[in-house]
């Protein structure tokens, strides 16, 4: 534990992003359970309030407590992002480890596919899969899934290229260590600095790209509260309640702030 | 030479590439359109009639070599949402052709804007040698590449339109009525478009002129008597420059990404927007060929890269 603080302390970065991240997490637990006024109660008599002591964040065009909203809001993103990275991220380990180690043909046309998928902006790629599947929460997790697997595959491709003609690994080979145990067990926990950085940054895009999809309409659902559907809303009410945008859209800049320091904290580390 | 025609091989492999991938989402994936042009309660004959009117019970091969002929052609198919008139389809030509050049124009703004803000300030930023500012710009440029470009859209909107009234927000100016005017309106989202790109290779720029300035060659310029300005312009610069345009290239296709959504902010009629509310009522024949226009402009761009960086550094024809 002291070593842990040791190291935030030297590390501003790291530090940084613990703290930012930490309290969006934190909110968006608390949300589950509590949260300062329903998220649906309406109150005629409060709308458009601005912020107070009352209501942190203000009220919005039905008199609901913007802060409540914004604190599941960011449970809903915060969950989507993690889906979606747990999925690509499993899928990148598993296509990377065998195309970086076996290599081959199967191995030219994956690293194919990946190249012309990754110079693509993956916001439109998603508004394909999105198209053909539908709609909703659990399409926008699949269809993000997919777009974001191949950045994975390239992180993890290379590193199992780096480290499959290492000597531990030519030693493994000679004693006859099976083929999945040199993958998985000998070189898999080595790859994990590096990883790190990229599960980071695909938190980072996943948040950009959630958002987004709900602002267009084509992410979650209502009535559901997102981050970006809220700030899609608030667009129509700039004039005389902009605090109702401000809320939404500030928070998601210190999400995707919070992941991109912390990032940039953990590759500083390595 | 050779080079460039292996480039231009690729390219066309990966057009063909691309032209089946979309083919094959939007064609053969999504089923039998039929029933959603004539609805549920039309009779057998009548269904099989129009199937063949399509095209649909040809061979997939055959179907493939059908479309990409109407789409060289020029014919783009039909919109299932839109009609002309009773009798008439509405062809996807017609829907797209005056909404593209407003979507052309905004990312041409953005990236003027780019070009023409990023590079002086990554200069400058890598010149300086003063620590606060140092650490100000990277907590701006860090700050700016974080905000979505959907809510800098709405943020321009509120300082510059509703503080400072320098526009009006939602009173788009057709380019067909007043272009100057057009041009007015259209530098708003452009920014909105730029700033997290200016940001990135701002910092970018720094970097790789930092790297440089670390060169041998730098300190021959100093020791010849080259003074500061003329070693930071001429020679660093021009090193520093290599990755950067690469990067811009990587870039583009987001900016066109970036396009779409902020479309939707500041209602601009662009292909954004109807590739958006194509997508929410699956007008398929409008999302495909949108698509498929979009990749290759993207592949294109790509390609242009790749020879402009050959032209400017001929070393990497020798490795």
């Amino acid at each position: 534990m002291k070593k842990v603080f040791g190291r935030l302390k030297q590390n501003k970065y790291l530090l940084a992003g613990v703290i930012m991240t930490g309290i969006a997490v934190l909110l968006a637990l608390v949300s589950i359970f509590w949260t300062p006024y329903s998220t649906t109660a309406m109150s005629a008599a409060e709308k458009f309030d601005a912020p107070s002591f009352r209501h942190l964040f203000g009220t919005d065009n039905f008199g609901r407590d913007i802060f409540s909203r914004v604190m599941k809001g960011m449970g809903t993103t915060i969950l989507i992002s993690t889906l979606v990275v747990l999925l690509a991220g499993a899928a990148g380990i598993l296509i990377g480890a065998l195309t970086g180690y076996f290599g081959g043909i199967v191995d030219e046309i994956v690293m194919r596919i990946t190249d012309a998928i990754n110079g693509f902006p993956s916001i439109l790629l998603a508004l394909v899969v999105i198209t053909l599947m539908g709609s909703g929460r659990q399409n926008l997790i699949i269809s993000l899934a997919i777009v974001f697997t191949p950045s994975f595959v390239r992180i993890v491709r290379s590193e199992f290229i780096r480290l499959r003609d290492a000597d531990y690994i030519l030693r493994a080979r000679l004693m006859g260590v099976g083929k999945l145990r040199i993958l998985f067990v000998h070189i898999l926990p080595n790859i994990f600095s590096t990883f790190w950085v990229s599960v980071m940054i695909g938190f980072n895009n996943a948040i950009l790209a959630e958002s987004g999809m709900s602002y267009l309409g084509i992410g979650v659902q209502p009535p559901d509260a997102t981050l970006g559907m809220m700030l899609s809303d608030a667009q129509g009410y700039l004039t005389t309640a902009p605090w109702y945008a401000l809320a939404p859209g500030l928070s998601i800049v210190w999400l995707v702030l919070g992941f991109s320091l912390l990032s940039e904290g953990i590759r500083r580390q390595a | 030479m050779k080079y460039i025609l292996k480039k231009i091989a690729t390219l066309i492999m990966t057009l063909f590439l691309v032209s089946v991938a979309a083919f094959v989402a939007f064609q053969i994936i999504p089923g039998d359109v039929v029933t959603s042009i004539l609805g549920t309660e039309a009779t057998e004959e009548r269904e099989e009639q129009l199937r063949e009117e399509l095209g649909l019970n040809d061979p997939p091969v055959t179907r493939y070599i059908n479309w990409v002929g109407d789409v060289v052609k020029g014919d783009l198919g039909e919109s299932y949402r839109f009609s002309k008139n009773m009798n008439e389809m509405m062809p996807v030509k017609e829907l797209i052709g005056d909404k593209l050049p407003v979507t052309l124009w905004l990312a041409a703004i953005a990236v003027v804007l780019i070009i023409v803000i990023s590079i002086p300030l990554g200069v400058f930023w890598a010149k300086s040698k003063s620590k606060v500012l140092d650490a100000v710009m990277g907590v701006l440029t860090q700050t700016a590449m974080a905000i979505p470009s959907f809510f800098l859209g709405i943020l321009v909107t509120y300082l510059f339109g509703i503080v400072f009234k320098w526009f009006t927000p939602g009173g788009y100016v057709s380019y067909q009525e007043n272009f100057w005017g057009f041009m007015g309106y259209l530098f708003f989202p452009a920014l909105s478009v730029a700033i997290p790109k200016i940001a990135m290779t701002a910092r970018f720029l720094r970097n790789s002129m930092i790297t440089e300035m670390k060169g041998d060659y730098v300190r021959t310029a100093y020791s010849k008597g080259c003074n500061d300005r003329r070693v930071m312009y001429l020679h660093v610069l021009r090193n520093a420059m290599m990755p950067v345009i690469t990067f811009l290239g990587m870039i583009i296709a987001e900016i066109v990404a970036g396009s779409i959504v902020v479309e939707q902010v500041f209602g601009l009629p662009g292909i954004g927007r109807l590739l958006i509310s194509s997508i929410s009522t699956r007008d398929f024949p409008v999302v495909q060929i949108l698509i498929l226009y979009i990749t290759f402009v993207v592949i294109f761009v790509y390609f242009l890269v790749d020879i402009l960086y050959r032209v400017i550094d001929p070393r990497i024809s020798n490795k």
